[in-house]
């Protein structure tokens, strides 16, 4: 049998912001980059992202990129890497002027600046007030950077390979050659051979069963980079944003309350002022997430229900038609909830992932505690873990995190490829993986892909939810690796070639699965709460054994943790109010 | 028990079927249920091997455009509350399908990109963000909503007829780019709509308008392309009126 082989400078597996920004920078270097995604390039997750992305362009009032890397330091509870949040703040304005020029349609000031608006934990002066440090495109400014990086990628003539689910990674020694991908429409395996590989493939929130996460969100890339022998970063570390929608888990941007949305308990009460006396609504996520779960272990949700209300009744009609048209939109299609009248129901969701896959602030991945690096492996992103944004990622942040380090990659792989091809390709990384789905489709009998999925959920939400314990944790990491241990035994049955979504799914199952284990057993292993990791057995930060990130390896099944010292340049650890 | 829709959906292998044909399904919906949720029940707990797309499931990736009872929509943004039992779940129909409910979109993918769609901003580039009133971003912000999820071209008669046409969702491309006070490439996407196939073949029938799952005014939005390319000359006096 033969295959489809292709030779490229690099290869970006993922098409949301980062790998498109890092394709984008490449091209513009004259190097040959191939995009792959599972899905259609502008099918990506970054355009779900709503409410902005800050910068210190000091449009609206004075701010400096100074107290946005404090804001985002004291946000990540002190586990930030401090030179990487520097890079990250200080690069902000000039990615978000690219962007612009590139034709993202931001909102504006009467003089045509672009506009800004307050976000959750973005402070003025070192926490004195909220500050409008968020640039924004309505509530679709995912989605607008999305569309302009693809329509500038298309300008600058990235190829892109759609629908290909990139399998494995492929080796010589420790350098990187290459990947192995899985071609879903023609259900054929194709080798990109390249020097450069990088991973921009998004988050995990499909590791629970309520999240404002796509289907699409599998972790493939972390997934890939476990199975390479590379270890995962401060896993721990799961945002829940605090306003999902009631039941669907459909994310209700931090931007409705940046325009002045209030939290409210059964009793009307603006709660947030009990946990949150000064940023009251505009905490950062781990705390609001942790203030509504508590509203709501009191029997204080609406009408005793499982939710909160937020409410913009009080908000000017054109604020919500030309600031959060989309959310309220959501509101009223989903849940039949008119906002301009009544509360919005909302509960916490799975959001984001801290943690993942280490690298450098150029994005190149480190395996160990030194941060040795493995030739021609890149990450940004979501997958990455470069760290940002440490215990808890503060709003708009993502973004911001995203684009700059994406951009960086595609600068230091542009710079990379120089040294030249990169090894030969190794013929063997194409075997195993054909060998693996001809079993898996003459396997009959063997458990459900969406079984397995089904129970990861059930028992990563029990287990490490908004709040753990060293039980929930333990009985979370028991349920997965028995999962996992099930899971070599699953079949396929879908026979045929084209468009197997079956396979796809098991695949991605494969993946969640793996990142699941970590993610409890990572869970367990941290005996302190700090940012998104609250546990209750341990309900204090505990800098003098923990102030530093986890490193897991998951290797033939055994698991194996090392701590890696946190960079700390200029804000020492402090208590952490609001 | 929770009650029970039918659904029947469009099933189709290259490899083994002549002919796609419609398969039934009972499927156990809860009351706010999308149709996404009950494609997905039957793909979970049915037959695994049923071919659909679906990403972000809440309207904003554009991947689950289907014909659901006759009409294009977006399967997870359609409340199954909204439809009449029994539902009828087709692909979009001016597609080649690959398979079951799974359509080959690169010809819809290669119309969009002939009208040059990014902004080519004009020289000199400040250091600092191009100066953009709120009334010039109105001008063009509506086009900027389009999710590339077809649907307006699934629904467009004069694509179904066969007639050449570079497609709505094309023009409204267009129309985003030529508007933006920041863009200096208007000349050649307008000389691109301008031909037989372009924003002229149109003949308002309003299908796309009706059934633009992002409130996009498309019908509209190509009337003012046709405007811009009479008073700029690109057409003759008649052309436009089709």
């Amino acid at each position: 049998m033969t295959f489809a082989r292709h030779d490229y400078d690099a290869v970006i597996v993922g098409a949301g912001g980062a790998g498109l920004f890092a394709a984008l920078e490449l091209g513009r270097a004259g190097a040959k980059a191939a995009v792959l995604s599972k899905l259609y390039a502008v099918r990506s997750h970054t355009g779900a992202a709503q409410g902005g992305i800050c910068a210190a362009l000091g449009n609206r009032e004075p701010d400096k990129p100074l107290w946005h890397m404090f804001d985002t330091v004291k946000g990540g509870d002190y586990l930030v890497d401090q030179d990487a949040a520097e890079i990250m703040c200080e690069e902000a304005p000039g990615v978000v002027f690219d962007l612009e020029h590139m034709g993202v349609p931001f909102n504006r000031t009467d003089d045509g600046k672009i506009d800004q608006r307050p976000f959750g934990g973005h402070t003025r002066n070192f926490g004195e007030a909220p500050v409008r440090r968020a640039c924004y495109a309505a509530d679709r400014t995912g989605a607008m950077i999305l569309h302009t990086l693809y329509q500038q990628c298309l300008r600058a003539g990235v190829e892109f390979y759609d629908e290909f689910f990139v399998t494995d990674l492929a080796f010589a020694g420790e350098t990187v050659a290459g990947v192995v991908a899985h071609d879903v429409r023609a259900g054929e395996l194709h080798s990109f051979r390249a020097p450069a590989v990088a991973l921009a493939t998004g988050g995990w929130g499909r590791l629970f069963r309520v999240t404002s996460n796509a289907y699409a969100n599998t972790g493939d890339g972390a997934a890939l980079a476990l199975r390479a022998g590379i270890p995962l970063q401060d896993m721990e570390f799961y945002q829940f944003h605090p306003t999902g929608l009631h039941g669907l888990g459909i994310l209700v941007s931090e931007a409705a309350r940046g325009e002045g949305g209030i939290l409210r308990n059964d009793a009307g009460e603006r709660f947030m002022e009990r946990y949150a006396p000064r940023l009251l609504d505009l905490a950062p996520r781990d705390m609001v997430s942790r203030a509504v779960y508590q509203e709501l272990q009191t029997g204080r949700g609406l009408g005793g229900a499982d939710y909160v209300g937020l409410d913009l009744t009080h908000l000017d009609a054109e604020v919500l038609d030309k600031k959060i048209p989309e959310i309220t939109d959501f509101a009223r299609i989903y849940l039949g909830v008119e906002p301009k009248e009544e509360m919005i129901p909302v509960a916490p969701t799975a959001h984001y992932a801290m943690g993942g896959v280490p690298t450098t602030v150029d994005g190149e991945v480190t395996r160990d505690e030194e941060a040795t690096v493995v030739p021609g492996l890149y990450a940004a992103g979501e997958v990455a873990c470069v760290s940002v944004h440490g215990a808890n990622r503060l709003g708009t942040n993502s973004l911001l995190d995203i684009l700059v380090f994406g951009r960086r990659v595609g600068r230091a792989i542009a710079e990379f490829v120089r040294g030249g091809k990169g090894p030969a390709w190794p013929a063997e990384a194409l075997e195993g993986r054909r060998e693996k789905v001809a079993r898996w489709r003459d396997t009959a009998g063997g458990p459900a892909v969406a079984e397995l999925r089904a129970d990861m959920q059930e028992a990563m939400e029990a287990g490490v939810s908004v709040y753990r314990t060293a039980e929930s944790t333990a009985a979370a990491r028991e349920a997965v690796g028995g999962l996992l241990t099930a899971y070599g035994d699953v079949g396929v049955g879908d026979a045929a070639a084209a468009f197997s979504t079956e396979l796809l799914e098991a695949f991605e199952v494969g993946n969640l699965l793996a990142l699941a284990y970590v993610t409890a057993a990572s869970a367990h292993r941290r005996t302190e709460s700090r940012g998104a990791h609250s546990r209750e057995d341990f309900a204090a930060r505990d800098d003098a054994r923990w102030l530093n990130h986890t490193l897991c390896y998951l290797r033939d099944g055994e698991l194996e943790f090392r701590a890696k010292p946190v960079t700390i340049t200029r804000f020492e650890p402090k208590p952490r109010e609001y | 028990m929770a009650p029970a829709v039918e659904f029947r959906v469009t099933r189709y292998d290259p490899a083994a079927d002549e002919q796609p044909r419609l398969v039934s399904y009972e499927v156990e919906v809860a009351a706010a249920d999308r149709v996404l949720d009950g494609l997905e029940y039957i793909k979970r707990r049915l037959d695994p091997s049923v071919a659909f797309r679906r990403s972000c499931a809440h309207g904003v990736c554009g991947s689950d455009a289907l014909v659901i009872n006759g009409t294009v929509r977006l399967a997870c943004k359609t409340l199954l509350q909204d439809l009449e039992p029994p539902l009828l779940v087709e692909p979009l129909a001016t597609f080649p399908v690959i398979r079951d409910l799974v359509v080959d979109l690169t010809s819809f993918f290669e119309a969009t990109r002939r009208v040059r769609p990014w902004l080519e901003a004009g020289e000199p580039i400040p250091e600092r963000e191009f100066l953009q009133t709120p009334a010039e971003l109105t001008a063009f912000a509506e086009g900027t909503k389009c999710i590339l999820c077809a649907s307006c071209v699934t629904a467009c008669p004069v694509v179904k007829r066969g007639t050449p046409y570079i497609g709505p969702a094309a023009v409204v491309q267009g129309h985003r780019f030529v508007n933006d006070s920041r863009d200096v490439g208007a000349e050649a996407r307008l000389r691109i709509l301008a031909a037989a196939d372009g924003a002229g073949a149109c003949e308002n029938f309003f299908e796309c308008t009706k059934v633009c799952p992002r409130g996009i005014l498309v019908t509209k939005r190509i009337n003012e392309i046709k405007a811009m390319l009479q008073a700029g000359g690109y057409v003759k006096g008649d052309a436009a009126d089709g």
